[in-house]
């Protein structure tokens, strides 16, 4: 049938010659090849002491941000939640009391806020979302665990460490 | 024989079956090492410096395994088969010489646990026994892989057994003799009267020939067909478990060995090294052949797992066309060719 693309190639299969039926050259060559791997470098990288660099726009796990004097920034306005596609996060919220204004930038806080890290697809949409930019998934990969209930991270894990006096 | 002679070849004989197991066990730790080398790896690194102790984790794995003997499988049988094929792999390397003779003030010790004068013969006797080990193991398990490794590795190391001894034979007629002793002792040094002394340049032909059916013999890439992972699920040692599955494995590893050994010797002048008659001392002659017939068997073994990654797998009518069609005419051919060259010559 005439090929419409001409792209069309009939390939030939001829017989092979004694040359290639004697099979012996075939194998050295094939010794040659396998000769050169031996000699690379492994591309292995040997994870635990090492870690791959990771690229400039990883997400990895989320943190809850501080400002400049160590208070943070999470107002519990709860976009992140409304916007994440996974639903995977939950706050809730309380009003700041007298003599915490050093604890919370706002006048409201999250007293809970849960992210379901086996929920959460790190779309950076919350991040997105975040008017205060109290939310940035900068962390490290989530680590493996054993029950269900430990992915589930609230703030003790999320917080960012207070700043050094 | 004296006393002393009867210990001496005692110790002989536990030092060489320590070394071949020795080196039948690191043979598995250089497989997984030099397969990663192959393929751009690492291999085993975390038991140990460079994962040194890692045979040692496997043995102690194997021992610790549960023993499973299958209930429709024959007992005896089933235990039979896996010592025989340990069994005949070990007692290959007793006619081997492993060096000239050493002199210790009066004594005289002689590297090899025995010379007898058909010590060619031994190791093939010895070689065809090993295949029952696998026969009688899978047959003895009942189950129709296990059946089908054991009946391709029959069929396979008798076809390739009858070219192993027409190669031999093309050897034969230029030694002269069936000692291994005499045939290392013949090859001396490395160019005599015009001519390389090892049997290699005078067989190259035979050595081709040799080589490839040894690789039959001991079941290695590419004529694995008999333990076939991706075929037979294991072949022959299917449903083996434990330490029997490991003694197949080991027995594997030194049937390497030992063919190596052979080969070194026969074909590439055993312990025998270029300039060694410039060496005055023959006690500092023989330990440095020692040396140069280990690093040959080592060559012959990293030769065995190099082609291993190289070569994928034979189809079973593919094994069979290349020893009875290619491999049998092609010795016949090169015993031809010998005699009327020996005969020219002399």
């Amino acid at each position: 049938m005439e090929s419409l693309s001409n792209k069309k190639k009939v390939l030939e299969v001829k017989p092979l010659n004694i040359w290639e039926r004697a099979y012996l050259p075939a194998i050295f060559k094939g010794l040659a090849i396998t000769m050169k791997h031996f000699f690379k470098k492994p591309v292995t990288i040997k994870y635990p002491e090492q870690k791959r660099e990771f690229s400039e726009n990883f997400r990895g796990m989320h943190s809850l941000k501080r400002d400049e004097h160590g208070r943070e920034r999470c107002t519990a306005c709860g976009l992140c939640a409304l916007s994440c596609p996974a639903e995977a996060i939950t706050m809730t919220a309380a009003e700041r009391q007298k003599g915490e204004e050093n604890l919370y930038r706002e006048e409201k806080y999250a007293a809970v806020y849960e992210i379901n890290m086996l929920r959460c697809i790190f779309c950076g949409l919350c991040e997105e979302a975040c008017p205060k930019e109290a939310i940035y998934l900068d962390g490290d990969i989530v680590p493996a665990d054993y029950l269900r209930k430990d992915f589930i991270y609230g703030k003790d894990k999320l917080v960012e460490a207070p700043l050094n006096q | 024989m004296e006393l002393t002679d009867i210990i001496v070849k005692v110790i002989l004989i536990v030092i060489v079956f320590a070394i071949s197991l020795v080196i039948a066990m690191y043979s598995t730790y250089a497989e997984r090492k030099i397969a990663a080398f192959f393929q751009d790896r690492v291999g085993p690194n975390r038991a140990g410096p460079f994962g040194m102790l890692q045979p040692l984790a496997d043995g102690a794995k194997m021992f610790l395994k549960e023993e499973i003997i299958p209930t429709r499988a024959s007992g005896l049988l089933f235990i039979v088969g896996p010592s025989l094929a340990i069994l005949t792999a070990c007692i290959g390397s007793a006619v081997i010489p492993w060096g000239q003779k050493l002199t210790i003030g009066s004594t005289i010790i002689d590297l090899q646990v025995t010379d007898i004068n058909v010590g060619i013969l031994y190791i093939f006797g010895v070689v065809s026994l090993g295949v029952y080990g696998i026969m009688i193991g899978g047959w003895a398990s009942n189950n129709k892989y296990s059946l089908l490794g054991a009946i391709r590795a029959a069929s396979q190391n008798i076809s390739y057994e009858i070219s192993m001894g027409l190669s031999i034979i093309a050897l034969l007629l230029v030694t002269g003799s069936l000692s291994l002793r005499e045939i290392a002792e013949q090859q001396h040094g490395f160019w005599h009267d015009g001519w390389f002394t090892w049997n290699f340049f005078k067989q190259p032909l035979g050595f081709l020939i040799f080589i490839v059916c040894a690789f039959a013999e001991t079941n290695r890439t590419p004529f694995d067909l008999p333990e076939c992972e991706t075929e037979l699920v294991g072949g022959y040692h299917t449903e083996y478990s434990s330490m029997k599955l490991g003694f197949y494995l080991f027995a594997e590893y030194i049937n390497m060995f030992v063919s190596s050994a052979v080969m070194a010797t026969l074909y590439f002048g055993g312990y025998n090294f270029p300039f060694m008659e410039l060496i005055d001392s023959p006690n500092l002659v023989t330990i440095i052949g020692v040396v140069v017939l280990f690093a040959k068997i080592f060559a012959f073994i990293f030769f065995f797992m190099w082609i291993r990654w190289t070569i994928p797998r034979f189809r079973y009518d593919q094994l069979m066309n290349l020893g009875w069609k290619t491999l049998i005419p092609l010795a016949i051919a090169n015993i031809v060719i010998t005699g009327i060259v020996i005969t020219l010559l002399n």
